[in-house]
């Protein structure tokens, strides 16, 4: 096999290069694990230079992330960031669990330079169907229960669980997500702000559900479909659920 | 090959010692060569359940740390032959568990035991993170409440990815639940999760449901694994959960609430 040689050799002209360079970019320092506190302060300083942040590439760093091994809520920090028009990219620091949960949201690990962690996977499981090659859209089907701590994200497509979801498990997807089981977790389809995705469920007691970052709580789901089969899905940018 | 059991929990309290105590014991005396491991360094329960505090010389640090032969430090109990207690060290160096440590006394082990059971430390710290990861089975203890339901099933999903088994793609680890002070009349009340809440929260193979019942206190008072104690409803249902986790089908029992009558208020004082 010939070596591919570079823009020397070759007689076509050059598509591409590739440099290093270095960026000066803004950090984000996590400091605390409230997710609701971190909304609140945002809020109020994005509300001083609204500009300031809009498509502003932007690294979250962990070092100064008290809780030691505390997880991070990935998806409604991205959520949040990428509301105020930041485009949040990769992670520094914090421990290896926290990067694989930052890696499970397709952001970069930035190496300090110490810890470079092993390439890890969003959750290993035998049973997820990936079909890259099939042209199709992603899916990820887990089968059995999804227990409180664990979390799966499908990316670029739906994600399916046969069995039920525990509360303090968090399912994400860019597509739908479809629970054959009750549900008592969070559930977050739409991930990259897909409007059309929905959440299906034969048995719903969630503690949160949101579609394309419009989300609500248990306490805002009525009583009255509590342990109903239904469907979620966001009309002119309202939450609803109906029973199927 | 041995089989490695670990006793686990999301938090402390639960009766996983108990629980250990009366497995091993009861393995044991139904002719199967079991060692009981405890890992709770620093805590040092298992022996005093075990009734086997004063006969300790070496522990199972010392045996990490090469200090003493594993058939140094192994105590045969006395009431049973084929039952064997390798004791957690009073020093509070969790960390003196190394996972290549834990790996070779547990090799060892495996030479000469059919059943190696582990009584764990509650929830992920170091101690029970080691008693885990080379874990065949687990018991996972669950109290019939909410917050203790919710962390089994946090350790569940912890169990499911940070075993050996896991991280090399073999056969995931056979779990089982164990419900532990389990009150009948509490349930009635409304006070406690019943067994059908706690099995459909955790959708768990359910191994054994043992009452809240005085003579598991006394039984630990005394040193004696309460599973010795037949006359005792605990005592009983440990002895049916063994018999399960051997294969046997046995009915759950002391699911109802006992009906105080007459008689019994009188005999009971
Ligand atoms: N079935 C039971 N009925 C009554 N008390 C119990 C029962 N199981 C355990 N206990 C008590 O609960 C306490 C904690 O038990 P232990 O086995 O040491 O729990 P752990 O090892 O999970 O910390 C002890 O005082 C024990 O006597
Ligand atoms: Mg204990």
């Amino acid at each position: 096999m010939v070596a591919y040689s570079s823009v020397s050799g070759s007689e076509s002209p050059a598509a591409f290069e590739l440099k290093a360079a270095g960026f000066t970019l803004p950090i984000f320092r996590l400091l605390a694990s409230d997710m609701e506190a971190v909304a609140d302060q945002l809020a109020t300083r994005v509300g001083q230079a609204p500009d300031f942040f809009r498509n502003t590439p932007v690294v979250i760093d962990l070092g100064s992330f008290p809780e030691q091994g505390e997880a991070v809520e990935f998806p409604l920090l991205v959520g949040l960031l990428r509301g105020y028009g930041m485009i949040p990219f990769g992670v520094r620091g914090g421990d290896k669990a926290q990067q694989r949960a930052a890696e499970a949201m397709e952001l970069a690990i930035l190496g300090d330079s110490h810890s470079r962690p092993a390439r890890a996977h969003p959750e290993p499981s035998a049973d997820s169907g990936l079909d890259d090659e099939a042209g199709g859209a992603n899916s990820l089907v887990i089968s059995g229960p999804v227990r409180s701590g664990q979390r799966h994200y499908g990316a670029r497509g739906d994600l399916s669980i046969i069995g039920p979801v525990s509360s303090g498990a968090e399912l994400m997807a860019d597509g739908n997500i479809h629970v054959y089981g009750a549900l008592r977790g969070r559930a977050l389809a739409g991930m990259k702000g897909n409007l059309e995705a929905r959440i299906f469920c034969q048995d719903l007691r969630a503690e949160l559900v949101a579609i394309a970052g419009h989300y609500r709580v248990s306490e805002n789901i009525p009583s009255e479909l509590q342990g109903m089969p239904v469907q979620i899905f966001l009309d002119q940018k309202i939450l609803r659920i109906e029973k199927l | 090959m041995a089989r490695i059991i670990v006793i686990t929990s999301g938090k402390g309290g639960v009766g996983k010692t108990t629980s250990a105590a009366s497995l091993a014991m009861g393995l044991a005396q139904r002719g199967r060569r079991t060692a009981v491991i405890d890992f709770d360094v620093g805590l040092r329960n298992l022996d005093l359940i075990m009734g086997c505090e004063r006969r300790v010389v070496y522990d199972f640090v010392n045996v990490i740390n090469q200090e003493a032969t594993l058939n140094q430090a192994l105590i045969r109990d006395k009431r049973c032959d084929h039952l064997y207690v390798l004791p957690a060290s009073q020093t509070r160096d969790k960390d003196a568990l190394t996972r290549e440590g834990v790996a070779r006394v547990l090799d060892e082990l495996a030479q000469g035991f059919e059943f190696i059971v582990c009584d764990s430390p509650a929830g992920i710290e170091h101690g029970a993170l080691m008693a885990m990861y080379f874990a065949d089975d687990a018991l996972v203890v669950t109290n019939p409440e909410v917050s203790s339901v919710r962390d089994s099933d946090r350790m569940l999903g912890i169990l499911s990815s940070k075993s050996k088994r896991a991280e090399e793609g073999a056969e995931p680890i056979r779990e089982y639940l164990l419900l532990t002070r389990y009150d009948p009349l509490r349930v009635d009340q409304g006070d406690m999760l019943s067994v059908d809440d706690v099995k459909e929260i955790l959708s768990l193979n359910l191994i054994g449901i043992i009452p809240e019942s005085k003579a598991v206190l006394s039984a630990s008072n005394a040193g004696i694994p309460v599973i010795l104690d037949r006359d005792s409803d605990a005592g009983q249902a440990y002895a049916d959960m063994v018999a399960r986790y051997l294969g046997e089908d046995v009915p759950h029992r002391f699911l109802e609430a006992e009906k105080k009558g007459f008689l019994s208020r009188l005999f009971r004082g």
